[in-house]
């Protein structure tokens, strides 16, 4: 098995130490970054991604993998800053300001980190100022919010609003997800997609992105 | 009555099971070893870190009736309204399992460690559940031990936020609860900090005040109807 393949099986099994090993035997032996990036790292976690859509694998093995990605991405991401290796698509994620819940927000950033995006996380309980200064500081395509509570889902639209007011809107897509959010509260706030899950956020920016490029 | 519970930690250790429930994987589905290991793991940091405390306090309908009223923000017809006008007791409470859990599953998630991370945040959301279950058993006892609860009787937990009470209701609740005093603060949002709290009404009164149709303006909405199971256990 050529190393590639296996670092992507690697991945695939969870394993953060072997991927780590092999992308940096892959870099000593000089195969280009991007090739260890496409088809080690980001097609291993395609595959994940895909075996998790068919309930053919679980939510832990998904993150097993995904910190294998991370283990190998560490690596690679010094090379890629200086070969200027763009990435797919950029993002700037977050939960709405006056909400602390994250973990659904952590695990819909690292799906999108996966699926080989840049992803800058803000954390939880981030203003409206926050999110477009640095989507606009970063030169992100991607806004993502996150909110778990009916009283905090407002924030969402202040953000969307403050976006008009400040004539970004229309020039960087905004993603919204969250237990109490819908399809329809999306469109109401003016927002570019719901996405129910991970997943959904993944093929989400994947549309955007490609219509941005 | 006022009580501060100090909840044995031992007592909200969930199954491993349900903890892989939680995290999506059914229960017909031997999960592998290593999935296993994990939950294992999750168990033993909860164990070692969580603190879980309740606060209840009993009030009057009346009063009751103040707090659901809240900010005004309830649906107009709720199945909480119509039960605690029918009820005998009822207390106010608040549990938590305290900050520590919480901070080690954003420590875990910084470390690149997502599943052990993940894994603890089923651990401790159920583990907080478990909690409020544990302060609906103390004041079932208490009202048995004073003679205002027999077989006839029933006791549900109600939380602003679910089945029409909206989650504004959080406001009234803490002013006259006091959660502050185990350790919970209320945000301008209504969300309680540490995350893994839980606040809500116990209600007590005969069983039959308990059933009632899913079928309120809100219903078609709920996720879980959860209230289906819980109303039959009742009876059963
Ligand atoms: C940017 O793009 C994107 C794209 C997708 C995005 C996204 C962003 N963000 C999320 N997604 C999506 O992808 C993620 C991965 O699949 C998903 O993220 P989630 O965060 O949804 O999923 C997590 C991985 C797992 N999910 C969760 O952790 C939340 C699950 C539910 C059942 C839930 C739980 C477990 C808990 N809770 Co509570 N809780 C509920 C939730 C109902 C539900 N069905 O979701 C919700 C959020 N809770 C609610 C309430 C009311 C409350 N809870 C409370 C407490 C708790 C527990 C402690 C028991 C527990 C832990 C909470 C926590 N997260 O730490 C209280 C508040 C706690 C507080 N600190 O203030 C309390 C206020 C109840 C009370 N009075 O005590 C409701 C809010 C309703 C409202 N009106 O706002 C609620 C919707 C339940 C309901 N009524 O249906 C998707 O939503």
């Amino acid at each position: 098995m050529d190393i590639i393949q296996e670092l992507s099986e690697q991945l695939q099994q969870g394993n953060p130490k072997k991927a780590a090993e092999l992308t940096q035997q892959a870099i000593n032996e000089n195969i280009d970054t991007k090739t260890i990036l496409d088809q080690g790292l980001i097609a291993g976690m395609s595959v994940v991604g895909e075996k998790f859509k068919q309930h053919e694998i679980f939510l832990p093995d998904v993150l097993l993998a995904a910190k294998a990605m991370y283990a190998g991405m560490d690596l690679l991401k010094p090379l890629m800053l200086k070969e200027g290796i763009p990435t797919i698509g950029k993002v700037v994620i977050g939960t709405v300001q006056g909400d602390l819940h994250d973990i659904g927000k952590n695990l819909v950033a690292i799906m999108l980190k996966g699926a080989g995006f840049e992803v800058i996380d803000l954390g939880n309980d981030v203003s409206p100022e926050k999110f477009l200064d640095t989507a606009e500081k970063e030169n992100a395509d991607i806004i993502g919010m996150s909110a778990l509570l009916t009283t905090t889902m407002p924030v969402m639209k202040k953000v969307i609003d403050l976006a008009k007011e400040r004539q970004i809107f229309g020039k960087k897509k905004f993603i919204v997800g969250g237990a109490p959010l819908s399809t329809e509260y999306a469109k109401e706030i003016g927002a570019d997609a719901y996405c129910f899950d991970g997943m959904s956020a993944v093929e989400a920016v994947k549309r955007f992105t490609s219509i941005s490029s | 009555m006022r009580k501060i519970i100090n909840i044995p930690v031992n007592s909200v250790i969930p199954k491993v099971n349900t903890i892989l429930e939680r995290q999506g994987i059914p229960n017909h589905i031997n999960a592998n070893d290593r999935t296993i290991e994990i939950a294992e793991e999750a168990i033993s940091i909860f164990s070692k870190l969580a603190f879980p405390i309740g606060v209840i306090q009993e009030l009057s309908k009346e009063e009751f009736d103040n707090v659901f009223r809240g900010e005004g923000n309830n649906e107009i017809d709720s199945p909480v309204r119509n039960i605690f006008k029918a009820s005998d007791d009822l207390a106010l409470f608040a549990v938590t399992i305290e900050e520590e859990v919480c901070v080690e599953i954003s420590r875990l998630f910084f470390m690149n460690d997502f599943a052990l991370g993940s894994m603890l945040d089923a651990v401790a959301s159920e583990a907080t559940e478990m909690a409020a279950q544990a302060t609906e058993n103390y004041y079932r006892s208490h009202l048995q031990k004073i003679g205002r609860f027999n077989n006839a009787g029933g006791i549900l937990r109600f939380s602003p936020g679910y089945c029409g009470w909206h989650v504004s209701g959080q406001r009234k609740l803490f002013q006259y609860l006091h959660a502050e005093d185990i350790g919970i603060n209320l945000r301008e949002s209504f969300l309680m900090e540490p995350l893994k709290s839980i606040s809500g009404v116990i209600i007590s009164g005969k069983k039959e005040i308990f059933q009632f149709e899913d079928t309120f303006s809100f219903c078609g909405s709920c996720a879980t109807h959860i209230c289906r199971e819980r109303s039959k256990l009742l009876l059963d």
